[in-house]
């Protein structure tokens, strides 16, 4: 035991790959068996990995040493390294076909979730313009969420309200995309596209409508890809700005 | 070769980062101003230009999709790091900001999607 704890202790950041592996695979299995791929794997395994953190401090399940790995892991450098990675789903010739439809979507998409999203938080007693901005970022998506927030200098408790907003979304959006999709007109190419723009979320936009119709699938990711660059961009500097000058402070 | 494609991505990272903090300093904020973003457009402008010019292999391509396939299991990792015991007292701030953005959003498919209609030459009437 003594042995084991002692190879972990020296080999963190390889312990995190494995653990966060097992994760992955439990909770792609509890979609496909369990719930019947109505809730993504992507969603199941944050929502699991939130409660894990509820076990820990302000570091969460990283407070414990042996999962000392599983915070560097998860700092903000592998996770801005990663997001920054998946820009090579999207480059410049699709940004073309996505037409204007699609970059109007965006934009009023990131716009219109920040602002309900700062709007939930107003309401709800916030009044500082990092903590509205972060979760403003995290209705957007629940990268857009952390990456503001820490380029802000948010708290961790700010930072973990603006990933649950976003996981919120990516859930309400899996379910909800099929039930209305009639309703919104959302039964083509071009409707798919703007979905994608205004959603962004792109596991909940792909789930959704995977459920929808699968054809529809990448048109939606296709505009959502950009969703969560273009709110890394525009939620900590311009937004900001215009929230801080908003607030008065 | 894999590397050259991560390296690549490292070039666009660290300059993307410089990028924000720059901006971050000329606003006079001490922080990252969308460095994130700043290095994703950099490596769509030059992942695009290098595979123009046929200088960006498959392989080296490989390095980049490794990482960008990493970001959810990372996603992962971080969400169970944070201080989501303190969150809890706010849980109702993340369930309202995540309803209203995802509604609002859905309500706004079929009015986005008529004016993308009218702009798209393809889909006239």
């Amino acid at each position: 035991m003594e042995l084991a704890r002692n190879i972990i202790d020296k080999n963190g950041l390889i312990f995190a790959f494995l653990l966060v592996g097992l994760m992955m695979l439990l909770s792609y299995g509890l979609s496909r068996y369990v719930f019947r791929g109505k809730i993504p794997g992507v969603a199941i395994a944050i929502l699991g990995a939130l409660c894990l953190a509820f076990l820990g401090g302000e570091k969460g399940l990283g407070d414990y040493p042996v999962f000392a790995g599983l915070a560097f892991l998860g700092g903000s450098m592998f996770r801005d390294f990663a997001v920054v990675a998946t820009a090579m789903g999207a480059d410049m010739a699709q940004i073309k076909k996505a037409g204007k439809a699609g970059a109007i979507s965006l934009f009023v998409g990131v716009l219109v979730s920040f602002t309900a999203g700062v709007a939930a938080a107003l309401a709800l007693g916030y009044t500082d313009a990092v903590d509205l901005a972060t979760i403003g970022a995290g209705a957007c998506t629940y990268i857009v969420g952390p990456v503001t927030g820490s380029a802000l200098g948010a708290t961790s408790e700010v930072l973990a309200i603006s990933i649950a907003a976003g996981v919120v979304k990516t859930i309400l959006v899996t379910i909800v995309t099929p039930l209305i999709a009639g309703r919104i007109g959302l039964n083509n190419p071009h409707s798919a596209m703007v979905f994608g723009g205004l959603g962004g979320t792109t596991s909940g936009v792909v789930a959704g409508l995977a459920a929808t119709d699968p054809k529809l699938v990448p048109y939606g990711a296709l505009t959502a890809t950009f969703y969560t660059g273009l709110g890394c961009l525009l939620c900590p500097s311009v937004f900001f700005l215009i929230l801080r000058a908003l607030m008065g402070s | 070769m894999k590397i050259y494609g991560v390296a690549l991505l490292c070039a666009c990272f660290l300059t993307g980062k410089y990028l924000g903090r720059l901006l971050g300093q000329w606003i006079g904020l001490d922080g990252d101003i969308g460095g994130v973003g700043f290095a994703m457009l950099l490596l769509m402008l030059a992942s695009a230009y290098l595979r123009k010019k046929q200088w960006l292999a498959r392989e080296s391509e490989a390095g980049i999709w490794f990482w960008s396939s990493m970001y959810i299991p990372i996603i992962v990792a971080m969400a169970a790091t944070l201080n989501v015991k303190a969150a809890f007292e706010g849980g109702w701030v993340a369930l309202l900001a995540g309803g209203a953005a995802t509604f609002a959003g859905l309500l706004l498919v079929p009015l986005l999607a008529k004016i993308g209609k009218d702009a798209d030459p393809d889909n006239k009437p």
